[in-house]
C-alpha cells in the first residue's frame, strides 16, 4: 500500500512541472502587455521600457522560463504586477476560504448523492428514481450565479433566516488566524458562537456549489448501483440470506462507489472553477474572486500562481482518490503494482 | 420410507414480461428425504434454475406461483414468508468466480450470514468458520478468514462457498451445478468433499446438474425435467439404466459415453412463453400419436417410478 501511494505521488509530479511549463509559456503567447498595462495609459515608451527591465520581461524567453522554474520551486512566486504585494502572500491569504467552501460543498455533494443515487437504484424506474432523475438534471442545468441570488432573495431577503454574504458576521470579529478556516479557527479558539455563525454564512454558497456536483454524485452511484445489482454475487448473498438493507447499503454500494469516487476527484475541478462565480455573489473572498481579479488587470504572476495551486490541490485531490479507492477494493493497488 | 426434508408439490411458476406469460414450470412434483440426495436433470432452459430460486426464496420480481407448494420441514415456504427457509438451506452456487463479492474478505461475508441466521456472539462464529475451512480441507484456515476472494483458486473458492453453506447448520444443501466452472480434477474432489460432508452431518442434498456422470455419482434419486414439467423421476440406477420417457432416452443416447453415433434429439427446447399444448415434447418425439398434442400426459406410476408418458414402453426406431 505505502509503494502504490509512492507511487501515485511521483506520477503526480511530472504532471505538475508540465504545468508550470504550460502556463508559462500560455502567458507569453497571450495578446496584452503586461508592463503597458501596468504603466497606466499616461504612460511614456521610457517607463514602459524600464518597468519592462525590472521584471525581467526583457530577457529572452528562455531565460525568463528558466528563472521562472527556479522561483516556482523555491516557493517564491514574485510580486502582484497590480498591487505590489508578493503573491504567494496573497494566495495563502485567499486559499483557505476557497478551500473551506469547496470542501464543504463537496461534503454534501457526497453524503446527500450517494444515499440519493442508491435509492434510486433500488427504486429503478419507481417514484423515487424519478425525483431523482429530476434532481439530476435540474441540479446540471441551473446556473449557479443565478441559482446563488435566488436562494438570496428567498433565505435572506424574504425570510431573513440566513446571512447574505461574508464568512463572518461583522459585529463578532474574527477568530485568531491559525490555518484560515473560519470552521477550525473559531473551533481552536473556543468560540462555538463564531462557529455556529461561519455554518451559517456557508450554508447558502456550499449548497449552490453542491448541487451541481450532487447531480453528477448521485447519477454515477445509480448507474453503479443498477450495474451491481446484476452481479452473481448479489443473487448469491440474497439466496444465502443477507439482510436486504445491508445487502444494499454496504455490500452492494461499496462495489458501486468507486466509479463515484472518480468523478469525485473530477469534480473537485470543476468546483474551485465553479467557485469564482459564487464567491463573487456571496462576497467570499477566495481564490476566484482574486484569478478574476488577476485576468482584468493581466496580472500575468498572479496568475501563474493561482493555476499552480489549484494544479497542486488538484493532484492531492486525485493521489487522495487513488487511495481512496484501492482501500474500497484491495484488487487496485495489487494490479498497480 | 424416512420423511421428506423438502417436498414441492404440483409447483408452477409464471413470468410476466413484455412478451406475454411465460410458464416456466407446471405442476412440478418431487421430494427430498431427509438425509437423502435427489439429482434434477434437465437442458438449459427447462427451469431448473427457476426451481432453485423457488426453493431459495429469491424468484426474480414478475415471478408468480398460482399453484403447488413447496414445505420445508414440514413448513410452507412458499405462501409463508416468516417460514422462509433462508440460512436453512445451505445454497452452493454454480460459479465460485462469480458469487464471492471481490471487496469483501471472506469471512466477513460468511460472518454476515451467519449474523441473521445464527445463534452465538460474533466470536463463536469466527471459530465456527476456522473449523467449517478445516472440514472442507482449505488451507491455513485461521489466515483465510481475512483473505479476499481474488486471493484462493478456483476450487478453494467452491470450498469457500461450501463452508458458507454449511454455516447456519442447514439440514438440506441445495448445490447448482456446482463443479461446471471447475476443471475435471478440481470436479472430483469437490464431488467428493459433497458427499463426505452430507455422510458425516446427515445433510440431504438437492443437486442441479446437466451432468449424467455428477449425477449418478452424488444422487440416490433423479427427476428429469423437460420444459418445465417433470419427464421422469426414480432411483437413479434404474432410471440410468433403463430410462423409459422418450426424452430421458434421447438425452441419454447422447452422452458421449453412451451414443452409438451422436444422434442428438431433433428440434430445440419451446420458449417458455410459446410452450405446445398437450405433452410438451410431443413435437420432438419419436414415438408421438395424435393424442399427445391434446391434453398434459397421465403420470403413470410404477413402484418408485414415475413417467410422464402413457407409451413409454413403445420402442424407438431410428
Amino acid at each position: 500500500m505505502a509503494r502504490y501511494i509512492l507511487r501515485r505521488v511521483l506520477l503526480a509530479l511530472p504532471a505538475l512541472f508540465g504545468l508550470v511549463i504550460l502556463t508559462f509559456v500560455l502567458s507569453r503567447v497571450v495578446p496584452g502587455d503586461a508592463a503597458a498595462t501596468l504603466a497606466g495609459d499616461a504612460a511614456t515608451p521610457a517607463q514602459i521600457a524600464d518597468i519592462r527591465a525590472r521584471y525581467g520581461l526583457d530577457r529572452p524567453i528562455m531565460e525568463q522560463a528558466a528563472i521562472h522554474v527556479r522561483q516556482v520551486l523555491t516557493g517564491d512566486f514574485g510580486r502582484s504586477i497590480f498591487s505590489g504585494r508578493p503573491v504567494a502572500e496573497e494566495i495563502i491569504q485567499r486559499l483557505p476560504a476557497t478551500l473551506e467552501l469547496t470542501f464543504v460543498a463537496l461534503f454534501l455533494a457526497t453524503v446527500i448523492g450517494i444515499p440519493l443515487g442508491l435509492l434510486a437504484a433500488l427504486d429503478h424506474n419507481g417514484p423515487i428514481d424519478h425525483l431523482v432523475r429530476l434532481l439530476s438534471v435540474g441540479g446540471l442545468a441551473i446556473a449557479s450565479f443565478w441559482l446563488a441570488i435566488m436562494l438570496q432573495l428567498v433565505f435572506s431577503m424574504d425570510l431573513d433566516v440566513l446571512p447574505l454574504r461574508g464568512r463572518m458576521d461583522v459585529a463578532l470579529g474574527q477568530p485568531a488566524r491559525v490555518t484560515g478556516s473560519m470552521l477550525i479557527d473559531s473551533l481552536l479558539a473556543g468560540r462555538l458562537d463564531m462557529f455556529v455563525d461561519a455554518c451559517r454564512h456557508l450554508v447558502l454558497p456550499a449548497v449552490t456549489l453542491a448541487l451541481p456536483g450532487l447531480a453528477t454524485i448521485a447519477r454515477f452511484t445509480r448507474s453503479g448501483v443498477l450495474e451491481t445489482l446484476q452481479k452473481d454475487f448479489v443473487l448469491y448473498a440474497r439466496a444465502a440470506g443477507y439482510g436486504r438493507v445491508r445487502l444494499a447499503a454496504i455490500y452492494v454500494l461499496r462495489n458501486a462507489v468507486n466509479v463515484t469516487v472518480t468523478q469525485i476527484g473530477l469534480l473537485f475541478g470543476a468546483l474551485i472553477s465553479g467557485a469564482v462565480a459564487v464567491e463573487a455573489v456571496f462576497d467570499w473572498p477566495g481564490l476566484g474572486t482574486y484569478a478574476v481579479q488577476a485576468i482584468l488587470s493581466a496580472d500575468y504572476k498572479a496568475l501563474l500562481a493561482v493555476t499552480l495551486v489549484v494544479g497542486v490541490v488538484y493532484a492531492v485531490v486525485n493521489v487522495a482518490v487513488d487511495v481512496v479507492q484501492a482501500l474500497i477494493d484491495p484488487r487496485v493497488a495489487e494490479e498497480h503494482r | 420410507m424416512t420423511r421428506p426434508i423438502l417436498q414441492v408439490e404440483g409447483l408452477a411458476v409464471e413470468l410476466r414480461g413484455e412478451a406475454g406469460t411465460a410458464q416456466i414450470l407446471d405442476d412440478v412434483t418431487f421430494h427430498v428425504p431427509a438425509g437423502g440426495s435427489l439429482g434434477i436433470v434437465g437442458e438449459s432452459g427447462c427451469g431448473k434454475s427457476t426451481l432453485l430460486r423457488a426453493i431459495l426464496g429469491i424468484l426474480p420480481k414478475g415471478a408468480e406461483t398460482p399453484r403447488g407448494s413447496i414445505l420445508f420441514e414440514g413448513r410452507d415456504i412458499l405462501s409463508d414468508r416468516a417460514a422462509s427457509a433462508r440460512g436453512r438451506i445451505g445454497f452452493v452456487p454454480q460459479d465460485p468466480y462469480l458469487s464471492l463479492n471481490p471487496v469483501f474478505r471472506a469471512g466477513d461475508q460468511i460472518l454476515e450470514i451467519m449474523r441473521r441466521h445464527a445463534p452465538g456472539s460474533r466470536r463463536d462464529h469466527r471459530a465456527k468458520i476456522v473449523e467449517l475451512f478445516r472440514a472442507v480441507q482449505l488451507p491455513d484456515p485461521e489466515a483465510a478468514l481475512a483473505k479476499y476472494p481474488h486471493q484462493f483458486s478456483g476450487g478453494q473458492r467452491q470450498r469457500l462457498l461450501i463452508a458458507a453453506a454449511l454455516a447456519c447448520d442447514p439440514s438440506l444443501l441445495v448445490a447448482d451445478e456446482p463443479t461446471t466452472a471447475l476443471d475435471v480434477t478440481t470436479q472430483r474432489e469437490i464431488l467428493s468433499l459433497l458427499r463426505g460432508l452430507a455422510a458425516d452431518r446427515g445433510l440431504a442434498l438437492l443437486f442441479v446438474t446437466h451432468d449424467f456422470g455428477v449425477l449418478a455419482s452424488v444422487c440416490d434419486r433423479v427427476t428429469v425435467l423437460y420444459a418445465g414439467r417433470v419427464a421422469e423421476g426414480g432411483p437413479t440406477r434404474t432410471v440410468l439404466d433403463a430410462p423409459q420417457h422418450p426424452y430421458t432416452r434421447m438425452l441419454l443416447a447422447c452422452h458421449p459415453d453412451r451414443a452409438t453415433d451422436l444422434a442428438g434429439i431433433p428440434g430445440t427446447v419451446p420458449a417458455a412463453t410459446a410452450q405446445p399444448s398437450g405433452c410438451r415434447f410431443h413435437p420432438r418425439c419419436p414415438i408421438v400419436r395424435g393424442s399427445c398434442a391434446e391434453s398434459p400426459p397421465q403420470t403413470v406410476t410404477e413402484g418408485d417410478r414415475v413417467v410422464a408418458c402413457p407409451f413409454h414402453a413403445e420402442p424407438i426406431l431410428a
